[in-house]
């Protein structure tokens, strides 16, 4: 028992690996937010009219709203008009090849394991690597291009596909649907932007890797991924960040449009900087994700959170049309003083539609770990069939689980059931393994893999192995 | 409707009046005069708020309420003719929130069990506890309770008795001219090393509106064994709001069952705290919703000691546009060890336009402890309806026997014959729509 905390703690103690600051040249907007910040930023991406009037009715929303207060995680309230708006690396020229990009990015990217050339010889997969806001290269685009596939930054996208992006962008998450998303459709700076044609298999993986940089600069992401008719994509998304004292606000959309019969698989490992033991510094996470299925679609969110101070995030899907899926898996892990309040809403409109919720919570250390869930059955939602579990894993006597779902069924043809376990790595289980020659460490690991493996294995390959790397990092051996 | 438009509740002049006509001991009027600041302060509750939000209390809210003065009247045979069980021990009978000496009977208690009104035994050790348990802040309807504070039901169990016969309480609400507000309140305290069963009856009848307004606090201490029972059997056009709460002490065991078969609106909440190593808890719930009944559940389990077990279970079936909410809150606080709580909601939906909101809630500061919560909402399984048709029983048979095979496990833990017996022979007769 007492070396298996001990291993825990020395584990839990273990330096964020991935903090590191790297030095860029910025052009920064001066602190604080009005009209004309946010003139400012669409000037400097040279946006379209409509595009700058739906900012600043954003804006004019945003003002009039008031901070959530009903989520369980508690935080010192943010200064907003303490934060500048943009950032962006100095554009030295247009970049045409990889070798053009900065090669202190280039270097940041190769600490992070995710060398573009490497992922692009290697591993198949096309990333769009945003450098805080504004998207430094683009990979496989030309590949892409010949199946009719756009992937593009946010910015790239306004320029080259406005009736594309005119007509999705906030119809999934309205610019007034609530405080962060208001926020964020103000002032988003750049993001990752999907249109996957009808009858298009996307070939390889999608990928982006945020990260947030330069001080004092709060990274609003904005997601948009369309999938036409019958198609089907597969988009990754990781985060890691480098380490800060002050606190850093984060606030993305994603949103995600499946029409009829198209497949979108979306993947998250998110592993911002939470902080350190005694919880100082560490992101803001505060994100809003929702999907939109018509006739037949599916979406599938899985997600793996280790990283933030305060992690706030309800991956949604509104299951809009006849026989359309939604899935959800999720492991969110917090230590030390992390802390976490997230889930998922499925909200059933269509007939026959069906949804499955795994989510898994570990907390250690002071670690407070929050499932919130909604199932909406809708008046017309004839069959439809919902199935949620939560797991939660508790390591350590002052960490705490809570769980919140709530379930509102409006029709009776539909099931909806609901699970819920709250637990601890008992000590016979590490008993049984330390007796068959593992290490204490070993059998943790093992045990808490064990636990999180309905969700890993919805993962892509590429994204596993670095979940179960995360997860050793924050977590392994913390189990007394 | 109409009426409440052009006579609007008017609580603070029926406060004083309550004050100057029913005097208390100091620590009590201060308590009453409190608990009335706090109401006013609180209003009634709105769906704006999170433990409202599903439950709109906007109806009772706009009836002018009056609490009734004088001593009510009720013949045995309008008693007779509300069905409640007959459990042949001691009985207080409350007509509109006042004790009806003539309707009750306390004999045949063993020594050392009292059984008494409240007003009676105020003067005793019991004003000390009243109100210690059901505390009025953030909660607007204990508030208005506790501000009208003046009758009720008290039950006194010495340490080391056994009460071998139920206790049973009748809250009757007899109607009035004036829509009727009935506030009763039971304060039960078993002595150490005691057991006693206690079962709450509410109902009423006419043609009015009436709110029954109920605080229900229980001290378990040490060991002792308590049962409680509530049946809430309002009339189509009562509203029922019930608030019990329970302190239990070292290797206590309370259980208690929530029986709701009509009201238009019908709250039940239930608070307990496990406040001794070793105690065990029971909430089960069953309730009948059919019409436009808003049938609501609410129930906090509170682990504040280490080594306790709980255990939950309500079921509902719900017919014809009739609502239910249930929200279960399990609390495990820290150093908590050895908890074992386990919680379960099961909705079963008749019809089309029934409804469910079911939020069981899970919040865990302690590490070595088994929590579980499951909910399930769902219809009765077309495969068994069609076993059953093929077996020769008809649609109205198969689907009896299946709502009664539904709530079968939760009749088994009523240890009570007369109770099970007749919610047997309801959940029988009750005929289902088809389709």
């Amino acid at each position: 028992m007492s070396t298996a905390t001990q291993t825990v703690e020395e584990l839990a103690k273990q330096d964020y690996k991935y903090g590191f600051v790297t030095d860029v040249e910025q052009e920064t907007i001066p602190k604080g937010l009005n009209e004309d910040v946010i003139r400012k930023i669409s000037a400097i991406k040279e946006e379209p009219e409509w595009l700058l009037e739906w900012r600043l009715n954003a804006f004019r929303v945003w003002s009039k709203m008031t901070e959530p207060e009903w989520h369980n995680v508690h935080y010192d309230k943010v200064d907003y008009q303490d934060i500048s708006y943009y950032s962006a690396p100095k554009k030295k020229k247009e970049l045409k090849s990889l070798d053009e990009v900065d090669p202190e990015i280039r270097a940041t990217f190769d600490k992070l394991g995710i060398s573009l050339d490497e992922q692009k010889r290697l591993s198949g997969v096309a990333v769009d690597a945003v450098f805080d806001s504004v998207s430094v290269a683009t990979t496989f685009k030309d590949t892409l291009a010949n199946l009719g596939i756009i992937f593009c930054s946010f910015s790239e996208a306004v320029r080259d596909h406005p009736e594309l992006v005119q007509k999705y962008l906030g119809t999934v998450v309205p610019h007034s649907d609530n405080f962060f998303a208001a926020l964020n459709s103000a002032v988003f700076s750049d993001g990752s932007f999907a249109y996957i044609p009808k009858g298009v298999k996307c070939p390889m993986e999608l990928s982006t890797y945020f990260r947030i940089n330069a001080a004092n600069t709060g990274q609003f992401e904005r997601t948009l991924l369309v999938a036409d008719e019958g198609a089907e994509v597969s988009y990754l998304e990781g985060c890691t960040a480098p380490q800060r004292d002050e606190n850093q606000l984060h606030a993305a959309v994603v949103e995600l449009v499946a029409l009829e019969g198209a497949t979108i698989k979306y993947s998250t490992v998110q592993n911002w900087y939470p902080g350190d033991a005694e919880g100082k510094g560490g992101i803001y996470n505060f994100v809003t994700k929702r999907g939109t299925a018509f006739d037949n679609a599916k979406i599938t969110w899985t997600q793996v959170e280790t990283g933030s101070a305060i992690t706030w995030k309800y991956p949604s899907c509104i299951l809009q049309g006849d026989n359309s899926v939604g899935e959800f898996y999720s492991v969110a892990v917090t230590n030390n003083r992390q802390q976490a309040d997230t889930g998922t809403k499925m909200v059933h409109l269509g007939k026959n539609t069906k949804s499955t919720i795994i989510s898994k919570g570990i907390s250690a250390g002071l670690g407070q770990n929050t499932y919130r869930g909604l199932v909406r059955i809708g008046k017309g939602a004839k069959g439809a069939r919902n199935f949620s579990q939560c797991d939660s894993l508790l390591i350590g006597d002052r960490c705490g689980a809570h769980t919140f779902p709530y379930l509102e069924v409006k029709n009776t043809s539909s099931q909806v059931e609901h699970e819920a376990s709250t637990s601890k790595i008992g000590e016979d289980q590490i008993f049984y393994c330390r007796q068959r020659g593992l290490s204490t460490e070993d059998a943790v690991n093992l045990i808490v893999n064990g636990f999180c493996k309905e969700v890993f294995r919805e993962l892509p390959m590429e994204f596993a192995v670095e979940a179960q790397k995360l997860l050793s990092i924050s977590l392994e051996g913390s189990v007394g | 409707m109409s009426q409440a438009v052009t006579a609007a509740p008017d609580y603070a002049g029926q406060f004083a009046a309550w004050s100057r006509a029913v005097p208390l001991p100091a620590s009590l009027a201060d308590l009453r005069r409190d608990a009335f600041n706090t109401f006013e302060q609180l209003g009634f509750p709105t769906t704006r708020l999170e433990e409202w939000r599903f439950t709109n209390v906007a109806l009772i809210a706009e009836v002018p309420f009056v609490v009734p003065e004088g001593d009510p009247s009720l013949s045995r045979e309008s008693l007779e003719e509300l069905h409640l069980p007959r459990l042949g021990g001691a009985e207080l009978v409350f007509v509109n929130g006042r004790l009806a000496p003539g309707l009750s009977s306390t004999t045949g208690l063993p020594d050392g069990v009292r059984v008494v009104g409240l007003a009676e035994a105020i003067t005793g050790e019991v004003a000390g506890r009243v109100g210690q348990l059901a505390s009025v802040g953030g909660q607007a309807f204990t508030a208005l309770n506790t501000a009208f504070l003046g009758d009720g039901a008290v039950v006194e169990v010495d340490d080391g008795v056994v009460a071998e016969t139920p206790i049973h309480l009748l809250f009757v609400t007899s109607p009035g001219a004036a829509p009727v507000l009935s506030q009763p309140r039971v304060v039960v305290s078993a002595g150490a090393n005691s057991q006693v069963r206690i079962v709450e009856s509410h109902a009423g009848g006419g043609e009015t509106e009436y709110l029954s307004n109920a605080v229900t606090e229980v001290w378990a201490a040490d060991n002792a064994v308590v049962d409680h029972y509530s049946v809430v059997r309002e009339a189509d056009n009562g509203f029922h709001v019930g608030q019990l709460v329970a302190q239990l002490g070292r290797a206590s065991n309370f259980s208690s069952h929530a029986i709701t078969l009509g009201g238009a609106i019908v709250r039940n909440e239930a608070r307990v705290v496990l406040g001794g190593e070793g105690g065990e808890c029971t909430l089960n719930g069953l309730y009948l919703g059919t019409g436009r009944q808003l049938v609501d559940n609410q129930t906090t389990i509170d682990h504040a000691m280490p080594h306790c077990d709980s255990h939950e279970l309500y079921k509902g079936i719900l017919d014809g546009r009739s609502r239910a909410v249930f929200n279960g809150k399990i609390v495990v606080r820290l150093d908590a060890q050895k908890t074992d709580a386990k919680q379960s909601n099961k909705a079963l939906l008749l019809s089309e336009d029934a409804q469910v909101t079911t939020k069981p809630q899970l919040e865990i500061f302690a590490d070595d402890v088994k929590c579980t919560h499951g909910a399930t909402v769902g219809q009765l399984d077309e495969d068994a309806l069609f076993y059953l048709r093929s077996r020769a029983l008809s649609e109205e048979q198969a689907r009896q026997l299946l709502i009664h095979a539904f709530a079968a496990d939760l009749l088994g833990h009523i240890k009570l014959d007369a109770i099970r017996e007749q919610l047997d022979a309801l959940l029988l007769e009750r005929l289902p729509v088809a389709g």
